[in-house]
Formats: C-alpha cells, structure tokens, sequence
C-alpha cells in the first residue's frame, strides 16, 4: 500500500458515513432506498474499520495531516492501536445496528430523518476516535452529541422529552467545560496537537494550573462517560428513544467519553501523577457501586441495564486510574467487552418488548418456556456481563481486578469483585421476573407478534445472533485479543511512541 | 398580516440582500464574510420575504425543498475536500486554478466549500423556519 492508499483509508471512516448521508438526504421522502443505503453504508463502514485495523496492526502508527498542512500547525489524524480498536468497534456497531434499525424503528422515526442521522452520528464517533487534535475533538464531540440529541427526542413522547432535556443539558454544559480546559491549554502551551501537548506541557513552569485544567477535562470526559456523581443524564435518557438508538448509544457514546480519558490521561498528562490517579480511582470506586446498586432498584428492562453502563464505566475508569501498561490493557479488553455485551442486551431487551409489548419487568414473564431461543442469547449475555468463567466478561474483570492486586490496590479491587456479585443479582432479577416466572396473561401485542412474517422474525433475531456469536469468539480467542490488548497498552503507557509517529522522532 | 409597505419594501430588498449575500460569501476568503454569513443573510432574505407575503408563497419563491439544499451544500463541502485526491495529495489540500478569471480571481476548492457552507446554511435556516411556521397555523 502506498502512503496515499493508507491516508485515505485513515479517512475513510469519516468521509464514507457523510457520504452515505447526502445520499440518503438527497432521496429524502424514499425510505425504502434509504434503508437499503443504510444497510450498505453499515456493511462498508465495517469492512473498511476491519481493513484499518488490520493495517494498523501490520504498519504501526499512521499520521494524516489533513490539508497537507505542517504537523504542529494543521490538524491531524492519528491511527493508533487503540484508536483502531475503536473504530472496529464502531464498524462493528453501525453494522449490527443498522440490520436491527430496519425492523425496530418505525415509519415515523425513519421520515424524519433517522438514517441520515445514524451516518452523521457515526461519522462524529469515527472523528473523534482518530483526530488528534484538541479543537478537533471538541468539533467531533459536537457533531456526535448533536445527531445523539435529536436522535434520543425523536418520536417526541413526554418520557423522551424529559430525558432529553437532562441529556442536552448536561452534556452542553460538558462541552462549554471542555471549550475552556482547551482554552486555558492553549494558552499554557500554544498549541492543540496532542502530540505537541503531550511535550509542551511538561514544560509549563505553573504546573498547579496544569493540574487545574487536567481536573477540568476529567469532569467535561466525566460528564460524557457518565461517572459518579455526574451520571444523572443517562439513567434519565438512555431508556427512552427507539431501542435501537439506545443500543447504539450503550455501546458507544458512553466509550467515546472513556477514550478520550485514556487517551488525554496517558498521553498529555503526566501518568505518573499520583494525584489525579488518585482522583480517579475514588471516581471509579463510586461509579461502579452507585451505578450497580441503582440498578438493583430498578424494575424497567432497560433501566436496569442503563445503570449498569454506569457501574461497568467504573471499571474502565478503575483500569485507568491504576495507571500501568497491564491496568490499561486489562481496560482496553474490558471496553470492547463491554460495548459488544451491553449492545447486545439491549438488543434482546429490544426483541422482548417486540413479543410482548413492554419493558416493566412486573408485567413480562413466561419467555422462557415460550421463546427459549431469545432466553438462551440473554443468558450467554447477561453471563458475560456479570463475569462467569468462560465467558470473555470473566477475563476482563479478572484482568482488571489483577493489574489491582500487581499494585497492592486491594480496597478498589475488592469493591469491584464485590460490585460484579451484585451485577449478578440484577441480572439474575431480569431472568427470574422476564424468563423464568409463569406468564401473566397472553398480551395484546404478543398476539400481534405471532402475525409477524418469519423473514422479518429472523431478521429481529439476526443482528442478536450475530453480536452473541462475536461475544462466543470474544470469550473463545480471549488469549489473543488480550495479546492485542497488550500491544495497546503498552502504546498507551509510553506516549512516545505515540509523539515520534506525529512530530517525528526527534 | 399583510402590509402594502412591507411588501414593497420586500421586493426590491431580496435581491438586493440576495447580492449582498454574494458578495459577503466572495470576500470572505481573506477578510470578514464568508460561508456562513453569507447563508444567513441570503436565509434572512427570504425570512423577510416570508413574513411579507405568508410562508406558502417563500416556499413557492425558493422552489425546492430545503433538504436539498442541505444535501447539496455537504455535497459541495465533500467534494472540495476530495478534489485533492486526483493528485494524490491530502484530503482538504487547497486547489487552484491557474488563470485569473475577471471580478473573482483565482478559483479554488476552498472556494467550492465555502460555498457548500452557504447552501447549507441557507437549506437548514429555512428548514426551521418553515417547520415551526407549520407549527403556528392553527
């Protein structure tokens, strides 16, 4: 490949979902084309992530300075290890999403505009997942959150209005935080690239301010990523737009706030700065066990697995805290655990309010005997949420929790065994009460659901199987993702293979 | 409500404004003005036009749908970007064309983008006016 080739495909996650977009906007009032368009554009998307990452894992870091600028000065595209994870798991994503948006979403939803906004969406992610520039991100992060706002109020009930609200709010106020940390660093330093940051601000003579403006981007990233005590938005959000949207968003919106914190965290400030690990173990501690035991108090399907995503975000920020090369992998593994289980989920919570017409766990019942199928996905998911041995959950809590015990951090770590057992309760509590019990009474909706053609049933199911069956491989070649992982790690921990690949080995 | 003043008024501001509008998006690549500005000022004339003479009537005035319009300025945008990659040169290299041309210069790509910025804006700004005009009808 030459260096073009690799450019482009660098670009290409950006560039193919804007295209995707004017095309599906320009037959604006033809939905059916615009599905088909949806499913080709998720395929693409996920065919180029797959090439990417396989370039990036051959040819090592890859820099495009867009508009041909010079480095410092212009802005640029970094494809790193991680970001390539990243960006597979978005193909990844928009590809099993896409499948499921054709059955789930409805007529409505889909005029005003759903699959453009899905593109640009990912299009936002995709961005912010490889620029490497600071004002870059902050555009990336508003292009995401814009498509994610209208996205979430879309269909306009009051319960999506209300979470909307929290949502929109919260994360402006998020951005407007972010906006000044970069201001301030851009003062401090004079420059945006992170790779310029990275070694221009262990040269700023105030360093108190730098730590000031690092707990500024900790509590803009926190917001994003829904920690402790800065979760409320997405408890109050996250359950009520069409389920496809929410699965999109569990799986990746929450992670894009977690990678900008791996990736501000190791690579601009100081990893060895025992006060802001510190910072954020405590936040990780909290996180993970307000968000379980939220959870456990909830009696709605998808409420129940939204404050999960808080309390698995805790785990993440947790591997981060610890701050080593082991930790940073063991978070590397966990976040691709996690957005494909979490997707998932929600995914099956999707198929069951499809049968039955509800997410209340009081009313559902009687799956088992009835669909034991749908049952047997959730149990293969909802075990590798809580951590059952062999499943990949398990290798990636036990990672984390033993890059605890390699630094003697036995109280984090024992706060996190013990918040994985509770994550067992409620998963065992959506078993009981939506499986195993006897069914109440045959609902309205349920007798609907038996007219449904069979292709259409399938295709319900396909985009399920198919992140189980990615779960099965996950957990199957456990050893040789975690090597990658490894790699990754490593990568994290000493930014200067990340600084020599953008400014040149100097 | 319809006023004979307004109306008037409003026939000989639009092109006027129209021009302006122009004139601000060309000037824009080395002093104030630009894409953006230029959108909303061109989205203000029409705006004008539609509080002169009822929303039915812009609508009939700007002919096409806004979406369009917003399609056809990302369009615009993304393909000012790619025109680089004929030469095999980075995504946004700025291309130029080698002869003057009388009143504007040299043409270029950024200039193509800018002008994807004005439709946009001018597609979206219209978008939301004629939504929430809908909207008040009783």
């Amino acid at each position: 490949m030459t260096k073009f080739d690799i450019e482009l495909l660098v670009l290409l996650p950006i560039l193919l979902p804007l295209a995707f977009a004017i095309v599906m906007l320009f037959a604006w009032n033809n939905l059916q084309f615009q599905r088909v368009m949806n499913l080709v554009a998720g395929s693409v998307g996920f065919i180029v992530s797959i090439v990417l990452f396989s370039t990036i894992y051959v040819n090592g870091i890859q820099v495009v300075a867009i508009g041909g600028w010079k480095i410092p000065y212009g802005i640029v595209l970094v494809a790193d290890n991680f970001s390539a994870i990243m960006v597979l798991m978005s193909g990844l994503m928009g590809f099993a999403v896409a499948f499921y948006s054709i059955v789930t979403v409805n007529k409505k939803n889909e005029q005003h505009f759903y699959y453009p906004l899905l593109q640009i969406l990912l299009m936002g992610v995709n961005g912010a997942f490889l620029t490497g520039d600071m004002f870059n991100l902050y555009v990336w992060f508003e292009v995401m959150l814009i498509s994610s706002f209208v996205l979430l109020a879309l269909g306009g009930k009051q319960e999506q209005l209300e979470g909307a609200v929290k949502y929109v709010t919260l994360n402006l106020i998020s951005s407007m935080i972010f906006l000044s940390a970069v201001g301030i660093l851009y003062g401090l330093t004079g420059t945006l690239n992170m790779a310029d940051l990275a070694v221009k601000v262990q040269l700023v003579e105030n360093q108190g301010l730098v730590t000031v403006v690092a707990m500024m981007f900790l509590v803009s990233f926190g917001i994003k990523s829904a920690v402790f005590p800065l979760f409320s938005w997405l408890p109050a959000s996250y359950h009520t737009p069409p389920v496809a949207v929410s699965a999109l968003f569990a799986g990746l919106l929450t992670k894009v706030g977690v990678y900008t914190m791996y990736r501000v965290f190791t690579l601009i400030f100081d990893i060895n700065n025992e006060f802001i690990g510190t910072v954020i173990l405590i936040i990780a501690g909290f996180t993970m066990l307000t968000g379980v035991l939220g959870a456990a108090a909830q009696n709605d399907f998808r409420r129940i697995l939204s404050f999960h995503i808080v309390s698995q975000v805790g785990y993440m920020v947790m591997a981060l805290g610890l701050m080593t090369a082991f930790s940073f992998a063991a978070g590397i593994f966990y976040i691709v655990y996690h957005i494909i289980t979490k997707t998932n989920l929600f995914f099956i919570s999707g198929i069951v309010e499809k049968i039955k017409g509800t997410y209340n766990l009081d009313t559902l019942g009687g799956l088992f005997k009835k669909y034991p199928s749908v049952s047997l996905l959730f149990l293969i998911s909802a075990f590798t949420l809580s951590g059952i041995p062999p499943f990949a959950g398990f290798w990636a809590k036990f990672t984390v929790a033993l890059a605890g015990f390699c630094i003697e951090q036995y109280l984090i770590v024992g706060l996190s065994l013990f918040v994985g057992l509770l994550t067992l309760y409620s998963m065992t509590k959506i078993w009981n009460y939506a499986f195993w019990q006897d069914e109440k009474q045959e609902s309205e909706m349920e007798r609907e659901f038996y007219k449904i053609p069979i292709q259409r049933k399938y295709l319900l199911y396909s985009p399920s199987i198919f992140m189980t069956v990615v779960i099965l491989l996950l957990s199957l070649f456990a050893g040789s993702a975690f090597d990658f992982a490894v790699l990754t790690g490593e990568q994290l921990a000493n930014p200067q293979y990340y600084i020599n690949a953008v400014l040149g080995g100097k | 409500m319809k006023s004979i003043i307004l109306q008037t008024a409003t026939r000989y501001l639009l092109p006027i404004l129209l021009l302006f509008s122009f004139f601000l998006l060309f000037r824009g690549h080395n002093s104030p003005g630009g894409g953006f500005v230029g959108g909303l000022v061109a989205a203000a004339a029409y705006a004008l036009y539609s509080i002169a003479f009822g929303v039915e009537e812009a609508k009939k005035l700007l002919r096409i749908e806004p979406v369009y319009l917003i399609a056809t300025g990302l369009m615009f945008a993304l393909i000012s970007g790619m025109i680089a990659f004929f030469s095999f040169d980075t995504f946004m290299t700025g291309k130029w064309s080698d002869f003057n041309f009388p009143l504007f210069g040299k043409l270029g790509s950024p200039l193509l983008f800018d002008l994807g910025v004005y439709v946009v804006v001018i597609g979206i700004t219209l978008k939301i006016l004629f939504t929430i005009s809908e909207e008040v009808k009783p």
